[in-house]
């Protein structure tokens, strides 16, 4: 009888961020305009997977939930990372998200573009803390999901109607 | 504290209420361009996270076609129309006129049908719901979408300019008994209209 077990997985919903280790993979669905953030300590094998929607804390009073600003969850997050054992410097970032979901006459929408302002401060965010950003797979008029397989340190991205990518 | 939380049953009976008479006249207004009779859910009316605004809907994963209208004068809101996959294609054929079946995935012309349905419905929607609330309300130019559920909700939000992650949201659902039309209508009052909608309407917020 062979036992066959299912690696763990952890959802990570709008505005959280959650820590694993291998075996095991973090997932977080449909990511429009917001930015996906997997950090990953490689030698230890673990890594934390950030859902941001908005790009600057301190333009809002209410920031009661931290893990919506890109400029606080990541942060966070290595803190969190490194509290479980995770090293500074062997944290490596890959990202996905940022889009502009909507297309319309109006436009004001365009050059509110939220997406590209959250992808641009989760890059300043990162190289603000040293860490490296090795892939991204940002932008675009789509949504996203990101799989981040703890083990290899791979980030699967499904699209609708496209072919799944690795990062 | 925000003003959604100063919100008693009776005032979420009365938001409920406009929910009822503005998707009542937006079915009626579905049912006489397709021809066909269209029935609706009575509306739930409720605070909820934008995490578990999705569930009302699917799966986050879910393709759904979305158009999305930002309600500007004295109460400002948002309005969402979803449509699931295959209610858009259906409706893209009856409205062109083409066999059903056609339609199997959106164009620009399909994004174009939908979002001018979705157009005279918000209409609808709001025309009543100002008679009703003797409020002038003004509908934005819509913003359409057609990809996972997940993304398109917490989009039509961001990028609509709506940045809590909270909303009330006021939801029903339309289906249709002989055709297979699987549509919700949400209505997001933002915080300042609250106050306004129900004082419109003889209540007080304390």
């Amino acid at each position: 009888m062979e036992a066959i077990i299912k690696p763990q997985e952890v959802k990570v919903g709008i505005a959280e961020w959650q820590v694993l280790r291998a075996p095991g993979r973090l997932v977080t669905l449909g990511l429009g305009s917001c930015v996906g953030i997997a950090l990953y300590d490689s030698l230890n094998r673990m890594g934390g997977l950030a859902h941001i929607m908005l790009p600057d804390s301190s333009q809002f009073q209410d920031r009661s939930n931290r893990a919506k600003f890109a400029d606080l969850a990541i942060p966070d997050l290595v803190a969190a990372l490194i509290g479980q054992g995770a090293r500074r410097g062997r944290l490596v970032a890959k990202i996905a998200g940022g889009a502009q979901m909507f297309t319309s006459g109006d436009r004001h929408l365009s050059l509110l573009n939220i997406g590209q302002r959250n992808a641009a401060m989760v890059r300043r965010t990162l190289q603000g803390l040293a860490i490296p950003l090795v892939a991204e797979d940002t932008g675009g008029n789509y949504g996203r999901t990101m799989i981040f397989d703890l083990e290899s340190g791979d980030v699967l991205i499904r699209t609708i109607g496209r072919p799944i990518k690795v990062i | 504290m925000d003003t959604w939380d100063k919100l008693n049953a009776l005032h979420l009976d009365a938001l409920r209420e406009i929910g009822n008479i503005g998707a009542g006249n937006a079915a009626t207004s579905l049912a006489s361009l397709l021809g066909n009779r269209i029935q609706m859910t009575v509306p739930r009316a409720g605070v909820l996270p934008l995490k578990d605004m999705t569930g009302l809907v699917g799966h986050e994963e879910e393709p759904v076609a979305c158009v999305e209208f930002t309600v500007a004068g004295p109460a400002p809101s948002k309005i969402f129309f979803l449509l699931n996959e295959t209610s858009a294609y259906l409706l893209v054929d009856l409205l062109l006129g083409r066999p059903v079946g056609t339609t199997k995935a959106i164009d620009d012309m399909g994004a174009s049908v939908l979002t001018e349905v979705s157009n005279i419905l918000a209409g609808s929607f709001l025309n009543a719901f100002s008679d009703f609330c003797h409020l002038n309300l003004i509908p934005s130019v819509p913003a359409f979408a057609f990809d996972m559920l997940g993304a398109v909700l917490s989009s039509a939000f961001l990028e609509g300019g709506y940045f809590s992650d909270r909303a009330l949201v006021i939801e029903t659902k339309f289906y249709g008994e002989a055709i297979t039309i699987n549509g919700h209508f949400f209505l997001v009052p933002e915080d300042r209209a609250l106050g306004i909608i129900l004082q419109s309407l003889g209540l007080q917020l304390d």
